[in-house]
């Protein structure tokens, strides 16, 4: 998650191809023939040239962003909202548990619990705004389960907090609506699909290994998904929203797959 | 993909009425089966070696490998289990989003190919003509002929034991790629498979070291092309 955007490629591709083109101009006759040589230098020839540059084209671009958006579709249609992710004893929590987020472990923002509201908007009936005690509250479950990282590692910990379905049905969300978008308290957002905000594993995590879940781990609350990669799993959370507009998400405006889930 | 006659026919190999224990269902594409009957050749036998279809699956499957194994290099520098790194020149994607991106997609063509080609191989007939048998002792003979350089290229339309085990090998390499890769891409999804594959993280071991094995496929796949630079332009041409 901490992957710093793009990099440029080490070629000039544009200059490579112009001067290419001049010199198929002098050869070649027929401008038929000299057009379709060019649109074949364009195509194979800049992928030969440089990998860099096929992939920074922007109806490339286009074409994967479609294609991860229809793997979204597939994604929904594969995800059994009975399914649960595997749990494991206490004794196989990683330890620690890596800090992980866009940002340096001094970043990390310091919430203060005493002037906290969690907001709730959107299609929701009851839009009054949450302490945490209240939150606290309300019955709580906990959770052993594998974080996995769209980096490719894993880590296994232990959250605990509200079942997130019992705590939309308080607020009268309505559970029909596709999204569910988090604005959190270090300006990090996503959204997430109603099927998967209604898993039985999916929690408003309150703790982390049984003590207040510390500023690193997500401070206020942080929606613990282990059907979701961790960029799905939002830390800090400030607001939330019901909507039948997609909201987006920090990554995912940036290329990671929305759906996002495991 | 997988077929593509680099070292081909040996002397040594037993007639070709051996080769087809199967059954052969449906033979009618191939000489092979027209010399079988005892028929005589009639002047119409096809040239072609490789039907369309088969190299139209091989080079799309080529692409998806590339793209495959290109973008995965990516993914796997995210965040490394070995002490090394790939070099970021020679992977796509620019950066683990754009990787993903690639990965994913790439995906659809390396699954629905292959499909389409084992599907073909088996309604054709080809996948047991072509492939089997194969014995441990043919596949030794024909590996020290090959070293010795006596493997005889003079039938283009056979494999050689050491072929048809390297080619059905990549066919079960590739079927575990796609296998693991789905419990990395759906680890909660397909418990089944996750557990076959011994939990999320041994998936991702099993994921890389299917890689290693299809790229040492690919290194190999290409010097025999280079000895025997006519088996590319069968697997262009056809013939």
């Amino acid at each position: 998650m901490t992957e710093k955007r793009r990099l440029l490629p080490g070629l000039d591709a544009p200059a490579i191809l112009r001067e290419a083109g001049k010199l198929l101009d002098k050869r070649v006759e027929q401008p038929s023939r000299r057009a379709f040589l060019r649109r074949g230098l364009t195509l194979g020839g800049l992928a030969m040239l440089s990998g860099c540059s096929l992939s920074d084209d922007e109806s490339v671009e286009q074409a994967l962003s479609a294609v991860s958006r229809f793997n979204d579709r597939v994604q929904g249609w594969i995800f059994d909202p009975a399914k649960l992710a595997p749990t494991y004893p206490e004794s196989m929590i990683t330890r620690p548990f890596p800090f992980n987020a866009f940002y340096g472990i001094d970043d990390v923002p310091q919430v203060d619990e005493a002037s906290f509201r969690l907001e709730v908007t959107g299609m929701v009936a009851d839009k009054r705004r949450w302490r945490l005690d209240e939150l606290r509250a309300m019955a709580q479950v906990d959770q052993v389960t594998r974080h996995i990282c769209v980096e490719g590692w894993s880590a296994i910990g232990k959250w605990g907090g509200v079942p997130f379905s019992a705590f939309l049905k308080r607020v009268g969300a309505d559970l029909s609506a596709k999204y569910v978008g988090f604005k959190c308290a270090d300006d990090y957002y996503t959204s997430i699909d109603m099927p998967t905000a209604l898993h039985p594993q999916t929690i408003l995590a309150l703790t982390y290994d049984g003590r207040t879940l510390p500023p690193e781990y997500g401070f206020p609350m942080k929606l613990r998904m282990p059907t979701k990669l961790g960029y799905k799993n939002p830390k800090h959370i400030q607001a939330i929203f019901v909507t039948n507009t997609y909201p987006g998400g920090y990554w995912e405006d940036q290329g990671y797959n929305w759906f996002g889930g495991s | 993909m997988l077929a593509r006659p680099a070292l081909n026919n040996t002397p040594l190999a037993p007639p070709v009425s051996a080769l087809s224990p199967a059954a052969s269902p449906s033979t009618a594409a191939e000489s092979d089966a027209k010399k079988r009957t005892g028929q005589p050749a009639p002047p119409a036998i096809s040239p072609v070696i490789h039907p369309r279809w088969l190299r139209v699956t091989h080079w799309l499957n080529a692409l998806a490998v590339v793209v495959m194994v290109m973008s995965g290099w990516r993914i796997y520098n995210a965040a490394p289990f070995f002490d090394f790194t790939f070099p970021n020149g020679i992977t796509l994607g620019g950066w683990l989003g754009g990787a993903l991106q690639w990965h994913f997609a790439g995906m659809w063509l390396l699954f629905a190919n292959g499909l389409l080609y084992l599907a073909l191989n088996v309604a054709t007939g080809r996948l047991w003509r072509k492939f089997l048998p194969v014995s441990p002792g043919g596949v030794a003979r024909d590996l020290l002929a090959a070293l010795r350089g006596r493997l005889s290229h003079a039938d283009p339309r056979r494999y050689n034991h050491v072929q048809r085990l390297a080619y059905l090998f990549v066919m079960a390499d590739i079927a575990v790629l796609i296998l693991s890769g789905l419990v990395l891409w759906k680890s909660v999804q397909f418990d089944l498979l996750r557990d076959l594959m011994g939990g999320y993280e041994a998936a991702r071991r099993v994921h890389f070291f299917a890689m290693a094995l299809l790229a040492g496929f690919v290194a190999v796949h290409l010097a025999m092309v280079a000895l025997v630079p006519r088996s590319l332009l069968t697997m262009i041409r056809g013939k």
